[in-house]
């Protein structure tokens, strides 16, 4: 074991040189990991205003407004979006009230298989995609008939309802394992029964928990391609239509709407948080 | 001003309240078991209509777990629970005519505090009208007028804490529950609510149930007091009561200090007194209705009720006495507090006010011989428990570890 020479009392050059990185490097690495995360955005949203020469958009041309002015000009593309916005959002809205009510059984009452229940929940979102897609498709061919057979938007319903199910369950047990019993009790207390005591205590109170779970499930409905493109059929839902014309050439409009979706997103998140800060403020200054 | 130093100087005894009073809360036979444990043992309960009632016990004597099955949140196990006449065992809470006041207040956090105190009326769909006067009227009460659109996460500890009072008192109930509703609160807005309650509950007239493990915050505000410990309670009573004449080692302990002795009572018969003979080799006397009917004894008495005198001095003839040294003395200003060994091995405790000993070579040092002594209507009897259970039983019983 080499003895440790302690360190001189004045910084030798290399680390004053050091130390005057040390604050700006931050920011550069800071700096490199956001743009790292934000270029492709940037880039979607960009060429959402070219004005490319052949059917493929990858070459800046020139600027243009005429995509944003007609976003749905392209012949399968309005059909498409407009089956992914209703799955998307009756998907949403099943997997959310189903997987609250689930995520409320087992966080509330103990029952019989509770904890293979819990497991199994988590089943969906462990299996690959393409896994969960192929197996869908076998089980709905070999059961046959409608609505199972032929494949249609029905069954790329159940299949989102499916996997959504475990991401809301999931977010909702979150929300609800840190909620305070007592508000119920004292609820009760008050003469509320157990269905007024829900609606007036308990849903409020984790209802951002299934705003968040809605949110999620709908994101991950929209943009869902492997398993959709194995429970379609002949249907096309707007990932597959991208997919289908990524061969020929993405008409600009994909990115014209890919840019609204983005827009909508952040939009709504930033809603949210600033409603948040507002009365976080205002709490404090009271 | 004669009426009041009469009433001072009475001697307490139960059944202040007229014995016709109508009963708020009855519990008979109670029982509650999570699993294997027992949590609340056999209990027989009646609580008067209007008085404020406490249940005092240290934590997981079973206070909280009985206060709960009068709200119905806990389902007993067995027993029957009754509020004014009307059985309500196995109603939900809402069902029952008794509000809570919950140990960490409880309120809604997601609505306005006027929203939080119209909460009940709301179920019973009272008239707006009615609820903005009744809300406003019980704002005042409690003495947080203008607090209406505030929530509950901008107002203080003790102002939540009213706002719990006013949200559970404005349904009138019958009987108003409190599970330790100022634990959270710092000692000097504690020692303000307790008066507070106290007015509060003579202005409402209802019956208070309330649940406290500071024996103190019972004997303040309190009517009547059942001191639990371990599933039951060990005595029931007012306040003075308790203090003065408690009847077993765990009331003695729990609710002020005790000095106890063991001892052996020899003769019970004839005249006021019981003639007890100390292990120490003291012989005493106390109240003879305490001491009949027992034999292994602990002889309490408490520490500001005894006297020193001088080796010289002259004891009363009738006071109970016996030699004692000084052995530690802390000043407090108000008094001060000795410990005094006695024979037998046994050490005293002895509150003393600074009026005739007030300077520092007035007091007594330690190392001083004096003698102890006490008037014999100060003396408690206590049954010796595990003198009892020793002698009823081969197998050695272990003591319980009281706080002395």
């Amino acid at each position: 074991m080499a003895t440790v020479t302690p360190a001189p009392a004045t910084p030798s050059s290399v680390q004053r040189l050091a130390r005057r990185l040390d604050g700006s490097a931050l920011y550069v690495f800071t700096g490199l990991a956001v743009l790292y995360l934000l270029l492709p955005v940037a880039v979607i949203v960009l060429f959402s205003f070219n004005d490319p020469a052949g059917k493929s958009n990858f070459v800046w041309q020139g600027f243009t407004l005429k995509y944003w002015l007609d976003p749905l000009g392209v012949p399968g593309l309005p059909q498409a979006v407009f089956l992914s916005l209703v799955i998307a959002f009756v998907s949403t809205i099943v997997a959310t009230a189903l997987g609250t009510l689930i995520g409320l059984a087992l966080v509330r009452y103990d029952f019989r298989l509770q904890g293979a229940t819990n497991a199994l929940i988590f089943i969906p979102m462990a299996t690959p995609e393409i896994v969960l897609g192929a197996s869908l498709l076998t089980m709905f061919v070999s059961i046959g008939g409608p609505p199972f057979f032929p494949l249609s938007a029905v069954t790329i319903l159940i299949a989102h309802i499916m996997f959504n199910i475990s991401y809301v369950v999931v977010t909702v047990r979150a929300r609800l394992e840190g909620f305070p019993r007592h508000l119920e009790e004292a609820a009760m207390d008050l003469g509320a029964n157990e269905w007024t005591t829900f609606w007036k205590v308990t849903f409020p109170l984790i209802l951002p928990g299934i705003v968040a779970a809605g949110l999620l499930a709908f994101s991950l409905s929209i943009d869902d391609f492997v398993i959709t493109n194995f429970t379609a059929g002949k249907t096309q839902t707007f990932p597959m239509f991208i997919y289908a014309k990524y061969r020929i050439g993405i008409p600009v409009q994909v990115n014209v709407i890919g840019t609204l979706i983005f827009i909508i997103a952040v939009g709504t998140v930033g809603v949210t948080t600033l409603a948040r800060i507002r009365a976080d403020a205002r709490a404090r200054r009271r | 001003m004669r009426v009041r130093a009469e009433e001072a100087g009475r001697i307490p005894h139960e059944g202040r309240l007229p014995a016709v009073a109508n009963v708020a809360v009855r519990l008979v036979d109670v029982v509650k078991k999570f699993g294997e444990t027992v949590a609340v043992d056999h209990i027989d309960l009646e609580v008067r209509d209007g008085e404020f009632f406490s249940l005092l016990g240290p934590s997981g004597c079973g206070k909280t777990t009985t206060l709960r099955m009068i709200g119905g949140f806990e389902e007993p196990t067995a027993g029957l629970i009754e509020l004014q006449g009307q059985d309500v065992t196995w109603l939900p809470p809402y069902q029952r005519n008794v509000n809570t006041v919950f140990q960490n207040y409880a309120l809604f956090p997601h609505l306005t505090i006027y929203e939080n105190v119209a909460f009940g009326l709301r179920r019973k769909g009272v008239k707006e009208a009615e609820i903005k006067s009744r809300a406003t009227e019980m704002l005042e009460l409690v003495e947080l007028p203008g607090f209406e659109n505030r929530k509950p996460n901008q107002i203080s500890g003790g102002q939540a804490q009213r706002v719990a009072l006013a949200r559970a008192l404005i349904n009138r109930p019958a009987v108003l529950l409190l599970d330790e509703p100022l634990g959270a609160l710092d000692l000097k807005l504690r020692k303000q609510m307790q008066v507070e309650l106290k007015r509060i509950q003579k202005e409402v007239g209802i019956t208070f149930v309330y649940v406290t493990h500071d024996q103190e915050e019972a004997m303040t505000m309190s009517d009547r007091i059942a001191v639990m410990n371990r599933g039951h309670y060990e005595q029931l009573g007012e306040p003075e009561m308790l203090y003065e004449r408690p009847q077993t080692r765990f009331v003695a302990g729990f609710l002020g200090v005790s000095n106890l002795i063991a001892g052996r009572v020899d003769a019970t018969a004839g005249g006021d007194w019981a003639t007890i003979a100390l292990d120490n080799g003291v012989t005493v006397r106390a109240p003879r209705a305490l001491a009949e009917g027992k034999t292994r004894i602990l002889l309490g008495v408490r520490p500001e009720k005894i006297r020193l005198y001088e080796t010289h001095e002259t004891v009363p003839e009738s006071h109970n006495r016996m030699p004692g040294t000084i052995r530690a003395a802390s000043y407090m200003g108000v008094s001060t507090q000795y410990q005094v060994d006695v024979p037998g091995n046994r050490r005293l405790t002895v509150f003393e006010q600074n009026v005739e000993r007030a300077t520092k070579s007035e007091l007594w040092a330690p190392g001083e011989v004096v003698v102890v002594g006490w008037q014999p209507q100060h003396s408690f009897v206590v049954r010796d428990e595990s003198a009892e259970a020793a002698a009823e039983e081969a197998t050695e019983v272990a003591a319980e570890p009281f706080g002395e």
